[in-house]
């Protein structure tokens, strides 16, 4: 058999994909969540609900939308309301299933920080901040971090806490009774981490290749690994067929780490 | 009575140096000549207010227009890093003041309708909370709960981007909107652009499509492609690629100030830089036709 030859991007997008369930209501973010979305509801979950921040309601983008408030979005969706009726009738009412996000730093306990490297009144690095991602974290029901695994990504603790994973602990995320049960996955290029029973991030699965070793060198704490490690299932020919020919031919997106 | 007048005039008497300004548009119809004129107009000083602080506050913050952001996001949307302001901030040159996107629309929200405040689930993301004192919990007296609260945004000036408009301002929006009801309600005066003005009746046809109505309205101006390299949807496309390109221009205050130049100062109005971005990116930004099927509202 002849073996497949693909990007880290295409294998966030694709794994990502697969954690996506026929009938979800997904609060689409731009980019990998992007195409992640758009590839399930072409595979395995054609009932799937895609709903954007700037308010579009189940959208069937024609094309590859830049930006998160596309043209695109909007003809032929199903509806579209105001930034306030999706933040508070959508995502605070709790009708929202799943929640894409990402950021500069996750931490141990799955928290996110999209505000400031440094101090927060003299900044280092300021980068774009919130946004929704504030709300996503504490209100959709279920939350999944795709990133690149890096060392500097995952630090021990966050400088900022944009958004909240299970804060100190589980118990600290269950106290403060957030509609959302938190962050289930973190996807990364190497495999994915998933919050044990005190919320700590550890290693359940690796893609295949990648080692236990990798996986632990590029985290900035001492990562923990499942006794049960599973490996990703490989990527199919059909999945790759329709990233490349159909969402992303120019790829804009999935060039990253060719 | 009409209130139609050139969006210069309008700046002109309704922009004052100074003032809080909210240009309203989730990505959607960002009224970006708008912006230009204000800095045709040097106005200095300005708090300038949005969710998405977009290209068009990076340009004027560039231009020396602003003292303060409000924001929420402050990334080039799709592309990455908001780099002038950024930079400006990370310099200790330009205030800012935060939210997410829920509590920043939540504080217009409280402006349009007149509260004092507004509430939030907590979210338990409490670092942002912390550093933003506007940010305040208040117990909720049925259940003892906290909610989190923010107050009002009042902006002094709203300028609102639309598809159609009376000459009286009663405008109507359709595509994504945003938070152009919410501004054009919480502001104290609004400058409608459009970029059609029609007749009253037109505006009577679709009553459920009027967004804003004319009485809260200071002044409405013919601006045709006012949203450029945002967009207007059914009328021309997002300029993706323009968006794309800023992310080189806004690398170097050089290249944003030779921008400046070339497509604010030395530009006397939005015709002419239509005109000036020629023929090619005027058949790239081409829609296709897509109506909706019509309703019947009945006669009686």
């Amino acid at each position: 058999m002849n073996e497949i030859t693909y990007t880290s991007s295409e294998l966030l997008t694709i794994n990502a994909s697969r954690l996506l369930r026929d009938g979800d209501v997904v609060f689409v973010g731009v980019g990998l969540p992007n195409l992640a979305c758009n590839l399930a509801r072409r595979t395995h979950a054609p009932n799937l609900v895609m709903i954007y921040e700037a308010g579009v309601i189940g959208a069937q983008p024609a094309r590859l939308p830049l930006s998160i408030g596309d043209p695109t979005l909007v003809s032929g969706a199903l509806s579209v309301c105001s930034m306030y009726d999706i933040f508070a009738f959508y995502l605070q009412r709790g009708n929202v299933d799943v929640g894409f996000l990402g950021g500069a730093q996750i931490d141990r306990f799955g928290n996110i920080n999209a505000t400031v490297i440094g101090e927060y009144d003299h900044p280092k690095v300021r980068l774009p901040g919130s946004g929704g991602s504030m709300e996503i974290a504490a209100w959709a029901n279920r939350c999944y971090i795709i990133t690149p695994h890096q060392k500097r990504r995952f630090p021990e603790k966050v400088h900022f806490r944009t958004s909240a994973g299970y804060l100190s602990g589980r118990s600290e995320r269950e106290a403060a009774r957030l509609h959302g049960a938190g962050p289930l996955a973190v996807v990364t290029d190497l495999g994915v981490m998933e919050p044990d029973e005190t919320g700590e991030l550890v290693l359940t699965a690796l893609h295949p290749g990648a080692s236990e070793e990798q996986a632990r060198e590029n985290t900035g704490w001492d990562l923990k690994v499942a006794s049960n490690l599973k490996t990703t299932d490989p990527l199919t020919a059909v999945e790759l067929g329709i990233l490349r020919n159909e969402l992303d031919p120019e790829r804009i997106y999935l060039k990253g780490g060719e | 009575m009409t209130k139609l007048i050139t969006l210069s005039e309008a700046i002109n008497k309704f922009v004052e140096d100074g003032d809080t300004v909210y240009a309203a548009g989730f990505t959607h119809m960002i009224p970006f000549a708008a912006g230009h004129e204000i800095i045709r107009q040097e106005k200095k000083n300005l708090i300038l207010a949005r969710a998405t602080p977009d290209l068009i506050y990076d340009q004027m913050v560039a231009a020396g227009c602003a003292k303060k952001v409000i924001f929420s996001y402050i990334g080039n949307p799709g592309v990455g890093s908001l780099r002038f302001v950024r930079a400006e901030i990370e310099a200790g040159r330009l205030e800012w003041e935060e939210y997410s996107h829920f509590s920043m629309i939540s504080r217009l929200q409280a402006g349009a309708t007149g509260l004092p405040f507004m509430p939030m689930n907590p979210t338990a993301a409490k670092d942002l909370e912390k550093a933003n004192p506007f940010y305040r919990t208040v117990i909720d007296p049925y259940t003892g709960g906290e909610v989190v609260v923010v107050p009002p945004l009042k902006p002094d000036v709203a300028i609102v981007h639309v598809q159609r408009v009376d000459a009286e301002g009663n405008a109507q929006i359709w595509g994504i909107i945003g938070e152009q009801k919410e501004a054009a309600f919480a502001a104290e005066r609004v400058i409608v652009t459009a970029e059609e003005i029609v007749d009253e009746a037109i505006i009577r046809s679709d009553p459920n499509r009027t967004v804003i109505p004319g009485f809260i309205v200071d002044a409405v101006c013919h601006v045709p492609y006012c949203a450029h390299p945002s967009y207007t949807q059914g009328y021309y496309d997002r300029d993706n690629s323009f968006y794309l390109a800023w992310d080189e221009i806004s690398k170097t205050p050089e290249s944003v100030n030779a921008y400046l130049d070339e497509w604010v100062y030395g530009i006397a109005d939005r015709m002419e830089y239509w005109e000036k971005l020629g023929a090619e990116v005027h058949e790239r930004l081409k829609v296709a036709s897509l109506p909706s099927a019509t309703v019947d509202y009945g006669k009686y």
